[in-house]
């Protein structure tokens, strides 16, 4: 790849009319790279006149709708549910549905770029393959032994509550691609995975932690996160993920779950 | 262009697509082909629960269920369809327990229910607590522990696959089904699926409103397939309209707040829900809430500046409960309108929410050509379909519900077909017709942008084939989305490219919107009579005399080409109930 260069929309909007005074001028400034017509990065600048209660994704939209189609990125429920939409926004990992405009400093340009450590396919789009290969390989499913019951199982408010927060993942992978460990060695599992081991590990019902424990004592395992908390920070859904793997950590000490 | 082949192929892998990957993928060599990554599904938006009469926390029982089910579908509902629903509801629950699924728990550790709108003891005595869930996820729940099963099961995914065309070839004069065609949005590449038993297992097409809960990418994919292939779609005018979505911007508010105690008011503060509806107030069923906001809009006691909206307030229940029942919701009004739940009512309106109707299918999930005859070897199962157990108007937590049960049966029904089955030759050239579609629309040189038809498109029906509808409105909804459609022959996308088209994929769904609205308010115009989700204010009645029946729409091509619509109907299956005056 070479130097990222700068360029200037010719496409930006009318100025302002005189009913649009809630309204300010931003710049979005997105990585673009498409290399079925270059090898080559370019950042493109857009100027748009937008809501602050606008989200980000309306900014790209509008891009993508109004000055150039060509821009490319996932996105399906816009409201934080899905998880397509993870990016780099201002250098910070975040999906573009749940971040207002107003919230990241629209004074200055906004940076938007794809979610790093996977492969970029088209501007906004990565390779999320290796992301859901980490995810299957920690057997992310009930695992249980002996005969099942007629009715439910029973699983006490408490023993419910013990993995709560692990079961709120969408899969964005803005986790695992906010992890310098993850960054430097594409083999690590990532925090996803992990988070989505302990879902499984702590769940009262399942009866093959043992199992996902030991492969996540791997050399590209749980011993590899630093605890930087990047990916805390980065979790749409507030899932406290470096706690989680710590939580995984202890149990392979202890063996206690 | 490259070839497989597959006995079956599931077309969508959100909620109904992955239920019946599990059953298939045991049964039979299967492929699923999904637009979006699995767990992008709009499955995974859904919040409240799922229904199921468990009777874990009160006296309940499926007979109650399936009443609720045909008077909340305003008795447009097939009663020997609910009648199943209702009755493997449990069953369904159950399985998805055991496959891992962390429903909420009763302090004896059995899984915990809740009121939802429409759900009664003893045939609508009182509100009945029959919603099992998960907090507000429970949508996300069942969309991730049906994944992980599939993880499980190892079920084969042609992830970012979009299907744009169903291949029928006609054997000893009975039209079978031999595949589909999908176009590979990362490479432009087109693959032809030779299958023996396809299900369509889509979702919906709320995309042709303006105000809607749905995602981006609901935009009717398999219904316009099956459509453009002959195939009929059945009560296509019966939407619902959810009466909370966040005030503009549509994103759903769970049904299961007011199950916790939430409150709708009006500017005066007023419980106006008391009414219209005095036993079930804000649980009554949807469209008559939504109705009912509408109403007491138009009569001035709207809220806010404009008076557009009113308020759903939940700030005299606890904050503890909140947090622990409605996180996501509470979490929603603080991130897009920054507003605290626990001390300020939400503002909310209604929000365009599920289509009732879909490709017509018999309780196996097979998909009917007619009144009557299956088409060998294709099913249907949860929003693209119409079985039909929402009649007029579908009860919360009954879609949750729906995806499982059909499509768990229509995943057994067609490995079970496909086994006993050969393939049915590919018709000639079969992707002739998905390639010239991309090829025009890449090489296209129209000055109509998809952006303008798109947003023109949702403008009128937003207007007038909304809550409240006219001959008036419709007949301007008819005639804008004519106009629309002779415009999209001259639209053309900017991105000329093979590789991740997003630009093109938008043009192909808004060609399926726009020949779905038509077919909506084509339906919708000819039933005059309000039934349901459908409101006619020149009828305001229901009239089962003329309409107690189903509206089968079909494409016909004539001999000069011109397209039009042809309306036939289909008799409603009645068993137990016999249709009576629906009040809440």
């Amino acid at each position: 790849m070479s130097t990222p260069t700068l360029e200037k929309s010719s496409g930006a909007p009318e100025a302002a009319q005189s009913s649009d005074d809630h309204l300010i001028t931003l710049t979005m400034r997105v990585r673009r790279f498409n290399p079925e017509v270059s090898d080559e990065v370019t950042w493109v600048d857009y100027e748009l006149r937008m809501d602050p209660k606008e989200r980000v994704l309306d900014a790209l939209h509008k891009i993508k709708w109004e000055i150039d189609g060509t821009l490319t990125f996932r996105r399906s429920c816009a409201h934080g549910i899905c998880g397509s939409d993870a990016m780099r926004i201002n250098g910070r990992n975040r999906l573009a549905c749940k971040t207002l405009l107003k919230d990241i400093n629209p004074e200055k340009p906004i940076t938007v770029e794809p979610i790093k450590g996977l492969t970029v396919l088209k501007d906004l789009v990565v390779d999320m393959e290796p992301f859901f290969q980490a995810y299957r390989d920690v057997m992310p499913f009930l695992i249980t032994k002996g005969n099942e019951p007629t009715r439910e199982r029973k699983q006490s408010a408490e023993d419910r509550e013990r993995f709560d927060d692990t079961t709120k993942c969408i899969l964005c992978a803005a986790c695992t691609t906010s992890c310098p460990v993850f960054w430097n060695d594409g083999q690590y599992f990532g925090p996803a995975a992990i988070v989505n081991a302990h879902r499984f590990i702590f769940d009262s019902r399942d009866e093959a932690g043992e199992q996902r424990l030991e492969i996540l004592n791997d050399r590209e395992g749980v011993w590899r996160c630093r605890t930087t908390f990047n990916c805390t920070d980065a979790c749409p859904r507030g899932i406290e993920v470096t706690k989680a793997i710590q939580e995984v950590k202890r149990a392979l000490l202890t063996r206690r779950f | 262009m490259q070839i497989h082949k597959y006995d079956t192929v599931i077309v969508g892998a959100g909620g109904a697509g992955m239920r019946a990957a599990i059953e298939a993928t045991k049964r039979s060599r299967t492929a699923v082909l999904t637009k979006l990554y699995p767990t992008r599904s709009h499955t995974g938006a859904a919040q409240g629960g799922m229904a199921a009469a468990l009777a874990n926390v009160e006296e309940d029982n499926w007979e109650w269920h399936t009443f609720d089910t045909v008077k909340g579908g305003d008795y447009l509902v097939d009663q020997d369809a609910a009648e199943i629903l209702a009755k493997e509801a449990i069953d369904a629950v159950l399985d998805l327990e055991k496959m891992g699924l962390p429903f909420n728990r009763t302090p004896e550790g059995n899984i915990d229910q809740r009121r939802f709108g429409g759900h009664t003891r003893s045939h609508g005595e009182a509100a009945v607590r029959r919603a099992c869930y998960a907090a507000d996820r429970t949508g996300h729940m069942i969309l991730q522990t049906l994944y992980q099963n599939c993880v499980k099961e190892g079920v084969e995914f042609f992830n970012e696959f979009y299907v744009l065309d169903l291949l029928l070839n006609e054997v000893d004069g009975v039209k079978k089904t031999a595949g589909v065609v999908a176009y590979e949005l990362a490479t432009g590449e087109i693959h032809v699926f030779q299958a023996k038993a396809v299900i369509f297992a889509s979702g919906g097409t709320g995309k042709f409103f303006k105000v809607t809960s749905n995602a981006h990418t609901l935009t009717g994919d398999g219904q316009a397939v099956a459509y453009r292939r002959g195939l009929p779609l059945e009560d296509m005018e019966f939407f619902q309209f959810h009466p909370t979505g966040i005030w503009r911007m549509g994103i759903l508010l769970t049904e299961g707040a007011r199950g916790e105690g939430g409150i709708l008011r009006n500017k005066d503060g007023e419980r106006f829900m008391e009414k219209y509806a005095p036993v079930m107030k804000d649980l009554a069923s949807r469209d008559v809430v939504s109705r009912a906001i509408y109403t007491e809009i138009r009569e001035g006691r709207g809220c806010g500046p404009e008076g557009d909206h009113v308020f759903l307030d939940l700030t005299h229940l606890p904050p503890e409960q909140l947090d622990a029942k409605l996180p996501d919701i509470t979490e929603f009004a603080r991130t897009y309108l920054g507003i605290e739940p626990y001390t300020d009512p939400i503002p909310i309106q209604p929000t365009a929410h599920y289509a009732m109707g879909g490709i017509p299918t018999n309780v196996m999930g097979e998909v009917l050509l007619d009144n009557t005859t299956v088409v060998p070897g294709l099913y249907a199962a949860g929003e693209v379909a119409c079985v039909s157990v929402h009649g007029a108007n579908r009860l919360g937590t009954n879609s949750l519900l729906d995806i499982n049960v059909f499509g768990r049966r229509s995943g057994i029904a067609a490995a079970e077909y496909a086994s006993a089955n050969d393939y049915v030759e590919l018709p000639e050239d079969p992707a002739s017709v998905v390639e010239e579609m991309v090829e025009s629309l890449r090489n296209s040189t129209g000055t109509e942008r998809v952006t303008e038809i798109r947003k023109a498109l949702q403008e009128t029906m937003d207007a007038n084939a909304m809550v409240f509808r006219t001959e008036a409105t419709l007949k301007q909804a008819v005639s804008d989305i004519a106009e629309l459609k002779e415009r999209y022959k001259n639209v053309s996308v900017q991105d000329k490219g093979k590789r991740f088209n997003t630009d093109l994929l938008e043009a192909v769904e808004l060609g399926n919107l726009l020949d779905l609205a038509e077919v909506l308010a084509v339906s919708a115009l000819a039933r005059k009579e309000s039934r349901g989700g459908h409101y006619r204010e020149d009828y305001p009645t229901r009239d089962d005399v003329n309409f107690m029946r189903h509206t089968m729409a079909y494409r016909e091509v004539a001999a000069d080409g011109t397209v039009n619509i042809r309306l036939d109907y289909k008799p409603v299956v009645q068993t137990r109930y016999q249709p009576m005056e629906r009040k809440y």
